[in-house]
């Protein structure tokens, strides 16, 4: 077989025509909900009000719906918390990591991951907001001239997260929506309805397809990549140092940034690939977001998943390797104590599960896939649980070692942000492109000119 | 009626390859306003318009290190000055720990003033009254067709010369773009009722909110449940304890810190006798000195202690505590005086502090000696 190396095969499949990607991708926003959509929708709301109540509840009574309790202070909520920001970080990767290196295969995938990180960080968001215990007050968390005349610490983890994920928020929210604004125009020119022409109209910030805009445009998703790319490593990091920069042995190590960011995007693609799946199907994008983007996301998971195994291995070399018998016991009790259960969960859903990616048969095979991507998710929220709670529960005093387990509200709130998560998905997917229709049309066979007799 | 007013002429094209091709001619033939609009970036399209590269980066860069600044600076001023507080040790300035926070507002700060300066100044949008909105031509490039218009304004500009050069270069179709008349009459007027409307509305939602909020939603429960929680407050009834007081007595005997009884009541010579000063003069003594004597003793004694009161015979005034017998007591009769009082004054053992009374003591001292000063003292 002869593989010509300066032509890449083309990223999406298939020849169509420019009004076909424009008619294919919007056709989702225009036709009415079928039943598919409607039940997975009643699914998803329903959860969605399920954690609405507990959430309810608990504010109108105050944590102490919770299981959290002495010593184990921290619990589903920040676990919560750290599982739904790491999903959003595959989002950000694809949309801007690869965009930095020219990956075109993301063009298929990059709008609805980028969603999908808006998603989750807003579903993250809401823990921290809770566990505060009076969100009404949240808004001290940030430094403004207030009448207590106080000012937040500036050199709290906990401050450098509330900046790092505010940060986090925007800049993705701003990155989808300047990619959104083409597309927004295309279905502005589309639209036959005066309603949604008027929407769209203003969304589309009466953009002209210019190309003296064009210029600029490309310049500032350059830029704006080049800002999302360390932003979203940060993000994680700083997560972690909630985690790195306290004291309790089994948070206190170094490794944890490389660690938590290579976990992030282990779970983020898990997640995105499992989504991808329902939606090339329900909406016939089989052509755009292919197999073969499917099967890097899965290599992605695969190579993810082995820094993670590495991390999980580190961790115990250093804990023997420091001496300290704090460190030493955390380990062993890990593995070992009250809490071992999570931790075998844990270790088999990220570690030894994803080890069947190596074979190229199952990379393809979208069942397969779909199940070892479910295993990740899990996994990967047990990891964030294991290191959370199975720390705090039995730390320095053996008097103060307690079992946590968690209330009716807390496992509420749990299905409720995957409620709240999923919910948004389907509203995405029914409002507005899932795809970008003007980065597609740009890499679909002959869309660039050839500059044959031109001055090239 | 008034008549159509030409804002361009526009040409389609179907290929990459030959809208290059127009922009190029048209770039060439000497237009100046024209614009290429193509339904995604065409490769190669900024050679053949013969664009300057985008300036964009260096208001990104600008921006992004005026905002790494700002945080440094705001946080160093805050932390540091504004409210000093030690927090794990660190220092006030402690530049490790701005890291993090001033990589986040760098960042923030850039992408927002890159994509607000894009938008606003670069691009001039939002704008949807646009002459080329609504026409088969924008229709056409936002789906398929690449589309390049030349506008009438131009110093070159002539229909039919255009059109020539569109239909030269093999267009598929040429269409003329017109002015919305209403546009025109309305630009620049943003006294349109609709506008005022939707500011006023904006206004009172807003203000609305704000209010409410603040000033009626924190007020009633479960806001409010911090404030009246269940509890026994200072001074209140309880029926927890026999005597019906929420408040507990100290055990008998109890001595506060810093407040060991006074054993010489009533015998202000045995106290000059047995009590020595255990403060040294220095400035913060003396310092603390003088700011008791100036609030307690002062208004009677006069702010020298030269007896000369401020309460204009309302009180009789006391003696000169530069009298030979004063200035020849121990420090100890002089406490004597303050714990006890002595006959007309009162006793100021309630007001003033062991260690503050010693202090007054060293600073009576300071003005005695300021006022009857010994040779060697001047130089
Ligand atoms: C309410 C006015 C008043 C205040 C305030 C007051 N004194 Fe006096 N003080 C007097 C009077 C009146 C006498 C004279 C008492 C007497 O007749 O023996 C006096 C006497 C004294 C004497 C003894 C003088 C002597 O010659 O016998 C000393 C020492 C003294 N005061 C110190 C203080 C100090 C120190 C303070 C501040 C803590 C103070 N006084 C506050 C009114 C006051």
């Amino acid at each position: 077989m002869s593989v010509d190396v300066l032509h890449e095969p083309s990223v999406i499949e298939g020849r169509p025509t420019f009004h076909e990607i424009n008619e294919h991708i919007t056709k989702p926003t225009e036709v009415r909900p079928d039943r598919k959509y409607m039940i997975a929708l009643a699914i998803t709301s329903s959860l969605l009000a399920l954690g609405a109540t507990c959430m309810i509840i608990t504010h109108w009574y105050g944590i102490g719906m919770w299981g959290n309790n002495n010593p184990v202070g921290w619990a589903f909520d920040i676990v919560n918390f750290v599982f739904w920001i790491g999903i959003g970080h595959a989002g950000t990767l694809i949309s801007a990591i690869l965009f930095l290196f020219r990956q075109k295969w993301r063009t298929g995938i990059a709008r609805f991951a980028e969603g999908m990180t808006i998603f989750a960080v807003m579903t993250a968001g809401i823990f921290p907001l809770m566990h505060v215990g009076r969100p009404w007050l949240d808004g001290w968390l940030f430094p403004y001239p207030n009448q207590n005349k106080l000012w937040v610490n500036f050199t709290s983890p906990l401050l450098w997260d509330v900046f790092a994920v505010s940060t986090y928020f925007t800049v993705s929210a701003i990155f989808w929506y300047m990619g959104l604004v083409p597309d927004f125009a295309s279905m502005r020119d589309r639209a036959t309805v005066k309603f949604k022409k008027v929407i769209y109209s203003i969304f589309s910030l009466g953009w002209r397809h210019s190309n003296r805009h064009w210029q600029h445009y490309e310049m500032m998703y350059l830029i704006l990549a080049g800002f999302a790319t360390p932003l979203v490593l940060s993000v994680h990091t700083i997560v972690s140092f909630d985690f790195a920069v306290s004291i309790l042995p089994g948070w206190h190590t170094t490794i944890f940034p490389p660690y938590f960011v290579a976990g992030a995007v282990f779970s983020g693609f898990a997640m995105v690939q499992n989504v991808l799946i329902f939606v090339r199907k329900i909406f016939n994008f089989e052509h755009i977001i292919t197999l073969d983007t499917l099967e890097k996301m899965n290599k992605i998971m695969l190579a993810t998943g082995m820094m993670v195994g590495y991390a999980y291995g580190m961790e115990f070399f250093i804990a023997w390797y420091s001496g300290s018998p704090m460190e030493m016991f955390v380990f062993v009790n890990r593995a070992f104590g009250n809490y071992a259960w999570a931790y075998w969960i844990m270790v088999s859903c990220n570690v030894i599960f994803p080890q069947f990616f190596w074979s190229r048969k199952i990379r393809r095979t979208i069942p397969l896939m779909f199940i070892i991507g479910v295993f990740v998710n899990v996994g990967m929220w047990f990891e964030r649980f294991v290191i959370i709670v199975s720390s705090l529960s039995r730390d320095f005093l053996p008097s103060s070692w307690a079992y946590y387990t968690p209330t009716f509200y807390d496992i509420g709130i749990l299905l409720g942000s995957f409620g709240l998560f999923f919910t948004l998905v389907l509203l995405f997917i029914k409002t507005l492109p899932v795809v970008s229709i003007a980065e597609v049309k740009a890499v679909i066979h002959g869309s660039q000119p050839t500059h044959k007799g031109g001055n090239h | 009626m008034q008549e159509k007013v030409l804002y361009a002429m526009s040409a389609l094209f179907d290929t990459p390859d030959a809208i290059i091709q127009a922009a190029e001619s048209v770039q060439k033939a000497g237009y100046k306003k024209f614009d290429v609009n193509t339904p995604y970036p065409v490769h190669g399209m900024d050679n053949a318009m013969k664009l300057k590269p985008s300036t964009l980066g260096y208001f990104a860069f600008i921006i992004g290190i005026f905002g790494a600044i700002m945080a440094v600076a705001g946080m160093g001023y805050l932390t540091g000055v504004d409210y000093p507080n030690v927090m794990g040790g660190k220092p006030f300035f402690a530049l490790p720990a701005f890291i993090p926070i001033t990589f986040e507002v760098t960042v923030l700060s850039a992408s927002v003033a890159t994509v607000v300066i894009m938008i606003a100044f670069f691009f001039k949008l939002p704008n949807n009254s646009h002459p080329v909105h609504n026409t088969e031509y924008m229709k056409n490039v936002s789906d398929d067709k690449f589309g390049v218009l030349v506008e009438a304004k131009d110093a070159m500009f002539d229909a039919a010369k255009v059109e020539d050069l569109f239909r030269s270069l093999g267009a598929s179709r040429i269409i003329p773009i017109y002015y919305d008349l209403e546009d025109i009459r309305t630009v620049g007027n943003i006294f349109r009722p609709k506008f005022v409307l939707f500011l006023a509305i904006v206004v009172f939602v807003s203000a609305g909110l704000t209010y409410g909020v603040l000033n009626r939603l924190l007020f009633i429960p479960p806001f409010t449940w911090m404030v009246y929680q269940p509890r026994v407050n200072a001074q209140q009834k309880s029926n927890m304890f026999a005597d019906g007081s929420g408040m507990r007595n100290p055990v008998d005997g109890t001595v506060a810190r810093g407040w060991m009884p006074y054993r010489y009541s009533g015998k202000p010579d045995e106290a000059g006798l047995n009590l020595v000063n255990p403060l040294i003069p220095n400035t913060h003594t003396l310092d603390l000195g003088k700011k008791n004597f100036d609030v307690y003793c002062s208004p009677c004694h006069g702010y020298l202690a030269k007896g000369d009161s401020r309460l204009r015979g309302q009180f009789p005034n006391p003696p000169t505590l530069h009298s030979d017998k004063v200035r020849n007591w121990t420090d100890g009769r002089i406490y004597a005086v303050i714990t006890d009082g002595q006959n007309s004054m009162p006793s100021y053992s309630r007001l003033v502090s062991p260690s503050d009374r010693w202090a007054v003591i060293l600073y009576i001292r300071e003005l005695q000696r300021a006022l009857n000063a010994k040779q060697e003292d001047l130089k």
